[in-house]
């Protein structure tokens, strides 16, 4: 397929249903908005089903009960629906369910909720963050992937640049190895059978099972599955300029773009300076942020918040210094958009910065 | 003069055994809830009922969180385990994919009237066309007798020990008849299981509301009063009475709604 010039939320609304999304529940609320109108559009053009569900619990609800039975699905909301859903993404985890989740956040203020969570238990959620929209549809066609493999939720963080900038992409299907038949849906044709399924937070198997799993042991494989989650997949980054940097400058998301463009720009003026972009929020990819930060003297993390990733970074990078060096965005939007991610004020940033590593080398 | 029984020789019709009566959908005939418990019946009533309209091998249950959650594992059938008050989002969207399905929910009035209110409602306004059960004791029974929305004035509780007083605690909601003027809501009646009529009545009652989703009519209701005497402080052989003296004379037994033609 060729590219089509299309608007970030109806891109990302076409890339679910290629990528086989038939059922998205969602509840209104800017810039998620765009995206569940994309659906309610295209989603009945292949015979799938976009409902408006009445909160944000009942969004994941109705999102849950669809991957149940066996259907790609999705919900999404920004920060604060997200908030409403967290005991609902925690229970799929430990249900073993697959499901893609977006927050189209207002700034960068969701890290934490992302990647720590904001539910109850053991549990982790694979969150990914792309920077431009080309990355955007072909991510959340892996989101889907992902969450069948290892079946379990995937956040997808998007946010108003996301949702509105417009560009030329290619929804056309993404491949991925091919995975098994979800031989664990229900559907009804296993009741009655004498070994009829259950999916249950609360254990795995019917009382005759052959073999028989206490809910103690079942609570303990949560942890089994977070590490099996960590050993099946390559954390995703892109760096660039690293090499030989003195300085590096850690960004995820749409901010991460302003800083490989500003760390560009610096580049071709001679300066020492690298990226660094976590892709995968979590797992996080500290190997190779170490590895890209091994010649530098410092490193900064540019987010749009108080010092969330930060805390990442460091358990990354145990022996450098590391700074937060961006901060919430004060715009009269509430959307996160300005004036933090000017281009100017960012390079001004770094320099500063590097101004202040050469103070201290030659001090 | 009746025939004088011929006690010399074993009869010769073979004795019915514990398992003769034994659903067919139910893995393990016993059960781990409270002598005197109202839920048993009500369950047995529904997978049997599922059974004998040849439901069997397309029905799934998604249950709520209380006493009766732990039949999940003990039925025959495929069950969907949801949160506390959630089963009727997690049955829509079900349904919504597997639309051959036999699609029906199980939840206490803790469950449904208290934690997920606004869940049922939207569904049955929807006219989603599953069987949403609920089981109504009055009382939260696995937290070991607390209020619940549907506790009726003057019941005493663990946290209304002087019975329910409308000035500080409200009055309860009556679910079926608050569910019935909704436009999707094909189906509405209240059944209970304190004495076999009722239980009779009960299972006309679930055949009406699971048939009604197997002919996509819209949205069916079931309430179903169950004894809990352990949540009501009361001796177990008084729970029957307590049921229809004090419960039932609030949530009256009876079809609240059956839109189908000629009912």
């Amino acid at each position: 397929m060729s590219a089509e010039l299309l608007e970030g939320s109806e891109a990302l609304a076409k890339a679910m249903i290629s990528a086989g999304c038939r059922f998205f529940a969602g509840y209104p609320m800017t810039p998620f908005t765009e995206v569940l109108e994309g659906m309610a559009e295209h989603l009945p053009e292949v015979g799938g089903t976009c409902v408006n569900a009445e909160s944000e619990l009942e969004a994941v609800g109705m999102a849950w009960g669809a991957a149940a039975g066996g259907a790609r699905a999705a919900t999404g909301s920004v920060g604060q629906g997200l908030s409403l859903m967290q005991e609902s993404i925690a229970e799929m985890c430990f249900a073993r369910l697959p499901l893609v989740v977006l927050n189209m956040a207002r700034g960068q203020g969701d890290y934490f909720q992302a990647t720590r969570g904001g539910g109850h238990g053991d549990y982790r959620t694979i969150a990914l963050a792309p920077a431009d929209l080309t990355e955007a549809v072909s991510l959340i066609q892996q989101a889907f992937y992902f969450a069948d493999k290892f079946r379990n939720p995937v956040l997808f963080m998007g946010d108003y640049y996301l949702a509105h900038v417009i560009e030329a992409v290619d929804i056309g299907p993404v491949d991925f190895e091919a995975l098994p038949d979800k031989d664990w849906l229900l559907d009804g044709s296993t009741s009655g059978s004498g070994t009829a399924r259950i999916i249950s937070p609360l254990m795995p198997v019917k009382r005759n099972a052959e073999v028989f799993v206490e809910y103690g042991d079942y609570l303990e494989t949560s942890g089994d599955k977070i590490a099996a989650i960590e050993n099946g997949m390559e954390p995703l980054f892109e760096s660039g300029h690293c090499e030989d940097a003195d300085y590096v400058v850690v960004s995820y998301g749409t901010p991460a773009r302003i800083i490989r463009y500003a760390v560009d720009q610096l580049r071709s003026e001679g300066v020492r300076v690298g990226f660094f972009r976590p892709i995968s929020l979590w797992p996080f990819p500290s190997a190779a942020l170490t590895e890209a930060t091994r010649t530098a003297k410092a490193v900064g993390v540019y987010e749009l918040n108080a010092g969330q990733m930060v805390d990442d970074v460091r358990l990354s990078l145990r022996d450098k210094v590391v700074e937060s060096i961006g901060g919430i965005s004060f715009d009269d939007s509430g959307f996160g958009i300005a004036p933090e991610l000017t281009p100017a004020r960012v390079e001004a940033r770094i320099r500063e910065e590097m101004a202040n590593l050469s103070n201290e080398v030659d001090a | 003069m009746s025939e004088i029984l011929e006690t010399a020789t074993p009869p010769k019709r073979k004795a019915k055994l514990v398992d003769d009566f034994e659903p067919s959908l139910i893995l393990e005939g016993k059960h781990q809830l409270c002598a005197g418990c109202g839920e048993p019946a009500a369950l047995r009533s529904t997978v049997e009922i599922i059974d004998e309209l040849g439901l069997a091998d397309r029905a799934i249950g998604v249950f709520g969180i209380g006493c009766y959650t732990s039949f999940s594992p003990v039925l025959d059938l495929e069950v969907l385990q949801a949160l506390h008050g959630r089963a009727p989002s997690l049955a829509t969207g079900l349904k919504r994919v597997q639309p051959d399905s036999i699609v029906f929910t199980i939840q206490g009035d803790g469950d449904m009237v208290n934690e997920g209110l606004q869940e049922v409602i939207h569904t049955a306004a929807r006219g989603e066309p599953v069987t949403c059960v609920m089981l109504n004791n009055g009382v939260f029974g696995e937290t070991g007798g607390h209020m619940t929305s549907t506790t009726v004035l003057g019941q005493r509780t663990k946290n209304t020990l002087e019975g329910r007083d409308p000035k500080q605690h409200g009055f309860p909601i009556r679910m079926a008849e608050m569910l019935a003027p909704l436009d999707g809501v094909a189906y509405v009646a209240r059944g209970a299981t304190n004495n076999a009529g009722n239980i009779f009545q009960l299972r006309k009652m679930l055949q009406s509301a699971f048939e009604v989703q197997r002919d996509g009519l819209g949205f069916s209701f079931v309430e179903i009063l169950t004894m809990c005497p352990t949540g009501w402080f009361i001796q177990t052989g008084e729970a029957p009475d307590y049921l229809a003296d004090k419960m039932a004379s609030y949530h009256q037994p009876g079809i609240i709604k059956d839109a189908r033609e000629g009912a």
